[in-house]
């Protein structure tokens, strides 16, 4: 018995070397450029994620891009060829934040909020004219505000093309959610 | 108001400027660089300058600069903040406003004021809350001015944004006085909190101290600007020599008066709330 048990170890769990090897994650200058590198990568069909990074690696308003790491390669063409630099690739190693994925909706009669995380986006229902935007702490919040109150959910620019924060992306997520709500 | 406000303009052009506020009609005017009242830390700046000149007191001192989101104007802001030390003015208070969350700049920002021979009263609110949430030395602040998603931030210890917060949208304003324990628990509150929301909840060390529910003006939710002016009126009465509990009670009360009175629609813009302010000091005091 003694000969078995100084031979046998045991293999990592099986699922933890799945985690290891699987993921890598994009850390980049600023989240504009993680906004763009996420339209590119999804335009091309690869199945990323954005997500919070570790916490080591935060600095501060950030946002990182969890992909497959098998197609690091390919990842990085995609990126370089329109000049978009991570300052980071490195497998996952940590758990990752979940961004927020519930929105919630208030029914103001003739206008209709939708709240995803900090950010509420405002309609009037009939026109689907965008007359209010609040919520937030960064500064490209009231910026985006001035982009998009006035215009129509069609009328106006997503505001994934112009945001550059957390703040800005979650701004997006309600637009998305209420273009949903709200079909034209 | 011997306070100085600091934030962002949300224009790429707007100079690094910093110097007494004024109104005209609807426009910020400081060092003659003009911005509309439209929200954000121009609105916060508007409601405090209109709760000034009703407490009779000199208008608040600024430091801005424009900032579309890519952090150069809060780049220019945390320099100007580090290299003169805030040593040029004895302020009595700070309120930090919207800026782009950056650790390391807070970092050395809250050492310089540490420096000072008469320490201000510090109040943040939207993104400089966020950072100093996320520095860990949110107990260094006075008074925090939250909604309630982002006493939930507060609250998470392990988000480092209102984006990332765990079960986010299950915190209603019910959830709140949980919310406040958990956050002064973690060591995530200043020393105040006033918790924006269906009630407003004025926390003084870890206890909630008076709750404002009335009147109750749902439409101005939506409407962005209107947690501004709230932080704007409570910095103005802080100012004028109320203790922190009292001014954010007394904010909480005028700033839904304002509401009450304006009645608004959610299509307003907090501009055409402002307007009202002055009368809702006369109604609320």
């Amino acid at each position: 018995m003694g000969w078995f048990g100084k031979s046998r170890r045991e293999p990592p769990p099986r699922s933890s070397l799945k985690e290891l090897s699987a993921k890598g994650i994009l850390v980049f200058h600023h989240t504009s450029d993680v906004i763009q590198a996420e339209n590119l990568l999804k335009q091309a069909g690869m199945a990323i994620r954005v997500m919070g990074p570790p916490p080591d690696l935060r600095t501060g308003c950030d946002l990182v891009i969890e992909f497959p790491l098998i197609l690091e390669l390919e990842v990085q063409r995609i990126l370089s060829d329109s000049r978009i630099q991570p300052i980071q690739t490195v497998p996952v190693q940590d758990t990752l934040l979940s961004p927020v994925s519930l929105f919630q909706t208030r029914d103001y009669g003739d206008y209709l909020m939708v709240r995803a995380a900090n950010m509420k986006l405002t309609i009037h229902k009939s026109s689907r004219l965008i007359v209010n935007i609040s919520g937030g702490g960064c500064p490209d919040v009231p910026w985006l505000a001035d982009q998009l109150i006035g215009k129509t959910l069609d009328d106006a620019p997503a505001p994934q093309r112009l945001g550059k924060t957390l703040c800005g992306y979650a701004l997006h997520l309600a637009w998305e959610e209420m273009h949903r709500q709200c079909p034209g | 108001m011997s306070w100085l406000i600091v934030g962002t303009v949300p224009r790429k052009d707007f100079p690094l400027t910093c110097g007494q506020a004024s109104l005209k009609d609807r426009d910020l005017v400081v060092n003659g660089c003009v911005s509309p009242v439209v929200r954000g830390t121009p609105a916060l700046i508007a409601a405090a300058c209109i709760a000034c000149k009703t407490l009779k007191l000199e208008p608040p001192d600024v430091l801005l600069c424009g900032d579309i989101g890519d952090g150069d104007g809060s780049s220019h802001i945390y320099r100007y903040l580090a290299e003169t030390g805030l040593t040029q003015k004895p302020y009595t208070g700070l309120l930090f406003h919207y800026l782009q969350p950056d650790v390391d700049w807070h970092n050395r920002i809250l050492m310089a004021i540490d420096a000072l021979p008469l320490r201000p009263l510090l109040m943040a609110d939207a993104g400089y809350m966020y950072v100093a949430k996320m520095s860990g030395y949110a107990a260094s602040y006075d008074l925090f001015t939250p909604d309630v998603g982002e006493l939930a931030f507060l609250a998470d210890e392990k988000a480092p944004h209102p984006f990332y917060t765990r079960g986010f949208l299950l915190h209603e304003d019910k959830a709140a006085p949980d919310l406040i324990q958990q956050a002064v628990s973690n060591g995530n509150a200043a020393g105040h909190l006033l918790v924006k929301g269906k009630n407003d909840y004025v926390v003084a060390g870890g206890v909630i101290v008076d709750i404002v529910s009335s009147p109750c003006v749902e439409t101005m939710e939506p409407i962005g600007g209107t947690g501004d002016s709230l932080a704007g009126v409570a910095a103005a009465l802080i100012a004028s020599g109320l203790h922190i509990p009292e001014a954010c009670s007394q904010a909480a009360l005028i700033n839904r008066t304002m509401g009450l009175l304006a009645s608004p629609t959610p299509a307003f813009a907090i501009c055409d709330l402002l307007a009202s302010l002055p009368t809702a000091f006369k109604y609320a005091c």
